[in-house]
């Protein structure tokens, strides 16, 4: 596998410019902070893992980067840039693309509809081209899941992993270089799982960055490279796999102390 | 990474259709004919023969058929616009009143000059030339739809106020409004402009033979051309096409349709008062062009595909870019519109404007919707569903009419009915047959009885 070799040898971070780099985003609802400073990067070809437990502040981190919901201060750079994202569209205009939790597909339209949903293909007259779209839809969908067949009915009608891939397509199509994954099995029964972790790495292996939050650590340390410990809004501490236990994560998420103050007994207390 | 050759090889095209011959199931399915708006065409066709026999022989007449179809404009040219609405989650009880208060407006600016709404004095000074009048007075009321639609739409989608709430105010405000405009204080207001009337159908307001003949030709030719570039883009994409003969059935089924109803109805009615064959009534014009309109903007629009994802998946249209607020008002704002089309409509067959014009309206246009499919769960529904569901309702009232049951009666059935096509429609969506059955005989049952213990 590529990113083994790479994380024994220099890690990427003193090699390239960082995909993404978010400093010091804070947002807040009310008076409580639900990100509070926190700063972390991303490189081509890696997978940064955001774990934490429930309103540890991961979703609401990558809502900044998304556009869903912008941040109160802090920086967001993408290719070493400064950009501004407050909407989605903005996000989408630098190549970052979400897969939510609940995948935010609209279940009453077929799979092209939600492929290119808010991008439709428009004919000289402006109106929808259907055709088109479902012809591209079928040729992106088959190289993720060559099973999928029922393009015409409302999604509804599909499977888990059928919804998923449309989602991944959606982000595949149009040429995500950045990729946000909110619990992309939670969903999901072992078999669509596996296909899954398979297209993160296939989609690793072609230089997109992909930020994935889970709740699953074992999903996590199959697939990240980096792993970013949230609690409370604020970030814990972002520590590379190969340096970690899993035990040492899991006392980072729930102590909320950095590594290098993990002691034997926080360990010790999990089990 | 996203450049993916184009497949050479038939394999690799994916058949959206699957192969025909199998069984009746797949058989059916291989014709994409939806199957709600076949059981609705069924269910009509039911009605019509039930109400021909216990008539005998009223019911399928050139003259009932076409007053049907005249009758059944107003609240169908409405409920397009309901579908849409309620689709995205929304609902609109203001438009029985805002048909009111359009149709006043429309018929003041004929009697007193457009000026006079505004409430001043200038009685049709300044508008020698009356020929164009019923231009003047029908763009007005299109707009004054357009902006109180838009009104009502900015306080749903950007104040963020419930439609429920919105909409039960505008029932009152634009009802009471009727009483202030001009200095007519809710007198009625008539006659109205001569070319006008012709909106509402009537005596002289329909096409005439030859003209609705030519429709008739043009309908074909538009549904022929329709079904012939559909099937032409899916080959260019190489997606799967329907079976020929699924094709050419279609195409005979509606051209045949649109021949039978222009030869046998509304060529075959005489006009009592000038002793011609009438021919399409201009309001049933109307009624096809807004159906055409609104078919295509649900469909072949960006509009109506936001539309149907925000009902869908709110959360899934905002995330994908969708300017959902706009989207919203905008379902208001031709809701507004067609509000106004049927006022004038309504105003020009009743030859006046009065103060209770339209009134109930708003519960027949959300029946009509609901009857032809449209969920309230938001994300479902279908115009011509909505067109069909406005005939049912217009086709049980002129039955019972013709069997003279009284009108309390009527309403009792009519609500019966409602409440079972919803019934069937959402369990047969669960695939519970069986309780669908259930409530089919049920809601028959009930109905019958009423009708046969309400029969004069």
């Amino acid at each position: 596998m590529t990113e083994l070799q790479t994380a024994d040898g220099p890690s990427p971070a003193e090699t390239t410019t960082p995909l993404v780099e978010l400093r010091n985003i804070r947002v807040a609802f009310g008076g409580i902070h639900a990100v509070d400073d926190v700063s972390v990067d991303l490189y081509p070809g890696e997978v940064v893992g955001l774990v934490g437990g429930n309103g540890a502040g991961k979703s609401t981190l990558m809502h900044t980067l998304s556009g869903a919901h912008p941040a109160d201060s802090g920086e967001i750079r993408i290719n070493g840039q400064p950009v501004v994202i407050h909407k989605p569209r903005d996000a989408r205009h630098y190549g970052v693309e979400v897969i939510y939790q609940r995948l935010a597909l609209a279940d009453n339209i077929d799979a092209a509809g939600n492929v290119f949903l808010g991008r439709e293909k428009l004919t000289r007259t402006g109106a929808l081209d259907d055709s088109a779209m479902a012809s591209d839809t079928a040729k992106v969908i088959r190289r993720l899941n060559p099973h999928f067949k029922n393009l015409k009915t409302p999604v509804r009608s599909l499977s888990g992993g059928q919804r998923q891939s449309v989602a991944i397509a959606r982000a595949v199509y149009f040429n995500a270089k950045i990729l946000i994954m909110d619990e992309p099995t939670a969903a999901l029964g072992p078999a669509e799982t596996e296909q899954v972790r398979d297209l993160i790495k296939q989609l690793k292996s072609e230089g997109i960055g992909i930020f994935l939050i889970s709740h699953d650590i074992h999903d996590v340390f199959d697939l990240a490279d980096r792993i970013s410990v949230m609690m409370t809004g604020r970030l814990v501490g972002t520590v590379d796999k190969l340096d970690v236990t899993k035990d040492e994560v899991l006392a980072m998420i729930i102590a909320g102390k950095p590594p290098d103050e993990i002691s034997a007994e926080d360990i010790a207390e999990l089990h | 990474m996203t450049t993916v050759e184009t497949p050479r090889d038939a394999s690799a095209v994916i058949s959206t259709t699957p192969q025909p011959g199998r069984s009746w199931r797949s058989l059916v399915s291989s014709t994409e004919i939806d199957t709600r708006l076949a059981g609705l065409i069924i269910a009509l066709a039911a009605i019509w023969i039930t109400f021909n026999i216990l008539s005998g022989g009223d019911f399928l007449t050139a003259r009932n058929l076409w007053n049907l179809s005249v009758q059944s404009t107003s609240i169908a040219v409405m409920a397009t616009g309901m579908v849409l609405i309620i689709v995205s989650r929304n609902i609109d009880l203001s438009v029985g009143s805002l048909l009111g208060f359009i149709g006043y407006a429309m018929a003041l600016v004929q009697t007193d000059g457009i000026f006079s709404f505004f409430g001043l004095n200038v009685h049709s000074s300044g508008l020698q030339d009356k020929t164009y009048i019923w231009i003047l007075a029908l763009a007005f009321g299109l707009a004054l739809g357009a902006i109180v639609g838009a009104g009502q739409g900015f306080i749903v989608a950007y104040v963020g106020v419930p439609s429920f709430i919105v909409t039960l105010g505008g029932f009152l405000v634009w009802r009471g409004a009727i009483f202030r405009m001009g200095d007519k204080q809710g007198q009625t207001l008539a006659p109205l402009d001569s070319t006008f009337q012709l909106l509402g159908g009537g005596a002289k307001g329909s096409l005439g033979d030859t003209r609705s003949w030519l429709l008739a030709v043009v309908a074909c030719a538009g549904i022929v051309l329709s079904i012939v570039l559909a099937r032409r883009r899916r080959q260019r994409y190489e997606l799967g096409v329907r079976p020929m003969w699924a094709e050419v059935g279609l195409g005979v089924l509606g051209c045949a349709a649109v021949i039978l109803g222009i030869g046998l109805v509304a060529n075959r009615y005489t006009s009592p008062v000038t002793n011609k064959a009438t021919g399409v009534a201009y309001p049933v014009v109307i009624l096809i062009g807004v159906t055409l309109v609104m078919t295509y903007l649900a469909r072949r629009r960006r509009f109506g595909r936001y539309v149907y994802a925000y009902g869908g998946n709110p959360e899934a249209a905002e995330l994908g870019g969708i300017n959902t607020r706009r989207t919203v008002m905008l379902t208001f704002v031709l809701m507004g519109v067609l509000c106004a089309v049927s006022a004038a409509i309504q105003t020009a067959r009743l030859n006046a404007a009065v103060t209770n014009l339209g009134v109930q309206n708003e519960l027949d246009v959300i029946a009509a919707a609901v009857i032809g499919g449209t969920s309230f769960a938001g994300g479902i529904g279908t115009i011509p569903g909505a067109v069909l569901g406005a005939i049912v309702m217009q086709s049980l009232r002129s039955g019972m009419v013709l069997l003279k049951i009284d009108s309390p009666s009527q309403d009792i059935v009519v609500g019966v009915v409602l409440v079972t096509a919803v019934a069937i429609d959402s369990t047969l969506r669960q695939g519970r047959k069986r309780m669908a059955l259930a409530a089919l005989v049920v809601g028959l049952v009930i109905s019958v009885i009423i009708i046969q213990s309400g029969r004069a």
